[in-house]
């Protein structure tokens, strides 16, 4: 129980602190007025978008405001097209979550059963072909493998759409590229852990009692090693979200990587803050289940942590 | 002894294929194991006691290859080898915590085994025997065990559960490959006893591989002695401890260090070399965010004692007594909480940084594993050199290296090691690499934490001759902290017993071996199986259960809970050290038993 409550607090506080760093750091970026009325705007017309938008109040009363908002679900108005942030981000959010389940169903689904087998059958050609696959996954970029994908699926043979969602078969080059670089890594990773687990004494022990190979691999070797799998699986979500903004861009995918990068551009603060803010929490979340299954698989967590003698 | 025998093992031979060539771990070995018998498997590491049991269970791993013929009851068993593990033998390993899975309970990992073996068992049934399983094995509280995880439990409770787990399946016979090494004495000889009891109340036949003569003696029926993969002596134990008939036997026993002290009582001196008073030596524990705060676990609590030069003082105790930690501190590897050290008579604490350097050049430490002790890239003479360069002595280049050099020799290595990397040497060759490294100061106290515990027996034997040469040529002082009695009684002047992060008693060796006043020294040194079949009839006094937590401690005397003794005077009265016969101080109500 305590655990449970140790790590959620930790994650609460995580959010208070993103939710502190992104106010700070949009309004110390550069004046929206001036990047949006343009650099000819009069001082009258950038006080009266100050006011209009609250700019003009001092910072700390500007942050009061912003956590308010924010506790209540008000993330703000677009300065662009005057609709809530929340509406603009939340019509593009669907295509984002399709595309990065897929990438990641994709990752885990092929990469930890490669990196599980490639351990089986170490030193073998099984092996060796999953090593190498991984290597290339994760060292080519993931805008090369996206234009490699384009040139030869959509260009030469037509085989699929280059870019947008209106095909359902659109999202397979997209989710390809999201996945390579996490499935490369995620396989290494478990084949690394397996081996590791393999090694222990405790296997040797559950043969001895009788318990035949493949019972001893599923119910001993594999609990174990999805511990150390965990964690890489916790860092790949975040990757994941990263790998998006450049992956929808290249193929117009439609979601919030590329709706980030246009309000960057644009200043839009109150969609930036939003899509900010949600990637946080995400994150957070995704990092706190992390932690929570690690407490279920592995007993020694549940304790906090020993001092060595 | 015409019964036919339980597992027969023809011209065995194990190869492993290394990197570095072919190994033939096991090169031909005949045995027979009867019904019921405990046969003791001895030989130093290496000798291919382990590769024969793992051979027999197919064990070995993707790299051996077996040759010759295995037969149990009279079938041999080539492929079928798979079927026989648990149901017809078990094994249990050294190292008992290792050897359960970490991330499931005790009992759902007897349910598994219990399951297999015994499919007839419905959840309930099965739930009952594990439990009984457990009490079989003597574990307190089973239902309480079942639920535990295995970094739960202490090592000799994981001990039991790996014999319960082995005998599951009812197997005929039991491979016990160093059951205890990992374990204190105290707990080692209950361990034992639970394998002999099992075997007179069901048959089972014990295979018990040990590199302790002194387990061999006091526990096995038979005995075969293996060496470079072959087994060079088989007997009965009693005709091998009474007519060896092989060399390399009459070498083993020589080489044990025997529990008679034969060392004279040391005079005592004005001011000693070293002064202990009051050391101690707190950890915080680290806590939830809702509990209170934590005890702190009293790791040492109070220790005084003086060394002459010398003198060889030993600090003995089972693991977790506070032993190391003592050693820590003398060589300033880990801070004080409380207490002051003086070297020859300076106040370590109140004397100026550059006496204080001074004063920690004349005492070096040896740890315990001179494989993690040294650095593995850089070669002997740049390791040996480095106290010299650090202390800024030995002139130039030209003369430490000659420095290195006879520094070398004085430890019996020649100048071929000199720019050898450790992972060249043997074991006992980098215990004198490391031992180089802490003279070649010239120190007047040497701190040797567990010097010998990693060696096998002859070596370790060559390592104490070693030290005792250079202590009378150097007048050197040596802490030898130790878990080995026997070999303490050999090497010590004097005998520090630890329990609990204090010293019970304090004594010179004649006196403590002959007269023992704690009740813990009593038991400490009834635990110890001593190399002589003839002497199992004696009476020994056994603990029960392990020491508690140093985080934990009661009132009054810290060994009352395991005390035969203890009265109402030990739960409210801690006692000190106090002089007692023959020049021994105790820290006892009821010192010598008087009760």
């Amino acid at each position: 129980m305590d655990f449970i409550l140790r790590k959620s607090l930790r994650a609460l506080l995580t959010l208070c602190i993103v939710v502190t760093l992104t106010f700070v750091v949009l309004r110390t970026s550069g004046d929206p007025a001036i990047v949006i009325l343009g650099t000819d705007a009069t001082p009258e017309m950038i006080a009266r978008f100050h006011a209009d938008w609250g700019l003009d109040q001092p910072l700390p009363l500007q942050y009061v405001h912003y956590v308010g908002h924010i506790v209540t679900g008000d993330f703000g108005t677009s300065f662009l097209d005057g609709r809530p942030a929340l509406t603009v981000v939340a019509e593009r959010l669907p295509n984002t979550l399709r595309l990065a389940g897929l990438g990641f169903l994709l990752t885990l689904g092929l990469g930890i059963p490669a990196g599980v087998l490639a351990a089986l059958n170490r030193g073998r050609l099984l092996d060796r072909l999953v090593v190498t696959g991984a290597v290339l996954g994760h060292s080519v970029p993931s805008f090369f493998l996206a234009i490699l994908l384009i040139l030869l699926l959509a260009v030469r043979w037509h085989l699929l759409p280059s870019g947008g969602a209106n095909a359902p078969e659109a999202i397979i080059m997209p989710a390809l590229t999201i996945a390579a670089g996490g499935m490369g890594s995620i396989a290494r990773f478990t084949r690394a852990a397996m081996l590791d687990a393999l090694r222990q004494p405790y296997v040797r022990g559950v043969l001895a009692r009788g318990v035949s190979w493949p019972n001893a691999v599923r119910a001993h070797v594999m609990p174990n090693a999805a511990i150390p799998t965990l964690t890489m699986i916790g860092f790949l979500l975040g990757s994941l979200v990263a790998g998006a903004v450049i992956t929808e861009t290249v193929f117009a995918w439609p979601g919030i990587g590329r709706l980030i990068i246009t309000s960057v551009a644009r200043r839009d603060l109150a969609v930036v803050q939003c899509i900010v803010l949600l990637v946080a929490t995400t994150m957070v979340l995704a990092n706190l289940t992390v932690d929570l299954l690690y407490g279920w698989l592995d007993p020694r967590m549940r304790a906090p942590a020993q001092e060595d003698r | 002894m015409t019964a036919a025998p339980l597992l027969s093992l023809q011209s065995l031979t194990v190869r492993f294929q290394t990197p570095d060539g072919v190994v033939d771990a096991v090169a031909g070995i005949d045995l027979d194991i009867r019904p019921g018998e405990i046969l003791g498997l001895v030989g130093e590491s290496g000798s291919g006691k382990s590769a024969s049991c793992l051979a027999v269970m197919g064990l070995l791993g993707p790299y051996a290859s077996t040759t010759g013929s295995i037969r149990f009851a009279g079938q041999p068993i080539a492929g079928d080898i798979a079927t026989l593990r648990g149901r017809s033998i078990g094994m249990i390993f050294q190292e008992p915590r290792a050897s359960l899975d970490p991330v499931r309970t005790i009992g759902s990992q007897l349910r598994e085994v219990l399951h297999l073996h015994r499919p007839e068992l419905d959840a309930q049934a099965a739930e009952a025997e594990a439990a009984s399983l457990l009490r079989r094995v003597g574990l307190p509280e089973p239902a309480r065990q079942l639920r535990a995880y295995p970094h739960e439990i202490s090592g000799g409770m994981a001990q039991r559960v790996a014999i319960a787990l082995a005998l599951a399946g009812n197997p005929r016979l039991l491979l016990a490959d160093e059951p205890t090494t990992a374990l204190d004495v105290t707990v080692q000889a209950q361990v034992l006893d639970l394998l002999s009891r099992l075997r007179d109340e069901t048959g089972l036949a014990i295979v018990l591989v040990t590199h302790d003569l002194g387990i061999v003696a006091q526990y096995a029926d038979r005995v075969a002695v293996m060496r470079h993969g072959k087994v060079v002596e088989q007997a009965p134990v009693h005709t091998l401890f009474a007519r060896p008939s092989h060399d390399y036997t009459r070498q083993l026993l020589a080489a044990l260090p025997r529990s008679e002290a034969d060392r004279p009582a040391p005079k005592p001196v004005a001011t000693p070399l070293l002064r202990v008073t009051g050391l101690a030596r707190h950890f915080a524990q680290p806590r939830g965010w809702f509990q209170p705060a934590a005890p702190k676990l009293r790791a040492v609590d109070g220790v005084s004692f003086d060394i002459d030069a010398g003198e060889t003082l030993a600090v003995v105790g089972e693991s977790g007594c506070g032993k190391s930690t003592i050693a820590l501190m003398l060589a300033g590897l880990i801070g004080m909480t409380a207490g002051h050290i003086a070297f020859a008579g300076r106040d370590l604490g109140s004397t100026s940084p550059a006496e204080r350097r001074a004063l920690r050049r004349q005492l070096q430490i040896v740890l315990q594993d001179p494989g993690e002790a040294l650095d593995p890239r850089l070669s002997v003479a740049t390791q040996v050199e480095e106290p010299l360069l650090i202390h800024r002595t030995g002139g130039d280049r030209a003369q430490r290296r000659e420095t290195v050099r006879a520094t070398l020799a004085a430890v019996g290595l020649d100048d071929w090691a000199l720019d050898r990397r450790p992972h060249e040497l043997s074991g006992g060759q980098r215990q004198r690499a490391a031992l180089a490294r802490a003279l070649v100061l010239e120190p007047s106290l040497l701190v040797l934490d567990e010097p010998t515990s990693a060696l096998d027996v002859s070596i370790q034997a060559q390592v104490i001759d070693l030290l005792t040469r250079l202590q009378r040529a150097r007048n050197l002082a040596y802490l030898f902290i130790s878990h080995d009695l026997r070999l303490v009684s050999r090497v010590a002047d004097r005998v520090a017993v630890v329990y609990l992060g204090r010293i019970v008693e304090l004594a010179p060796t004649a006196t403590l071996f002959a007269n023992p006043q704690h009740p813990y020294t009593r038991a400490l040194l009834s635990a110890v199986p001593e190399p002589d079949p003839d002497r199992r009839g004696r009476t020994r006094i056994l603990l029960q259960g392990e020491p508690p937590s140093p985080t934990a401690l009661a009132t009054g005397c810290r060994f009352r809970a395991r005390c035969a003794l203890a009265q109402r005077v030990c739960a409210s009265d801690d006692p000190s050290l106090l002089p007692a016969e023959g020049g021994a101080q105790v820290a006892c109500h009821f010192p010598g038993g008087a009760g």
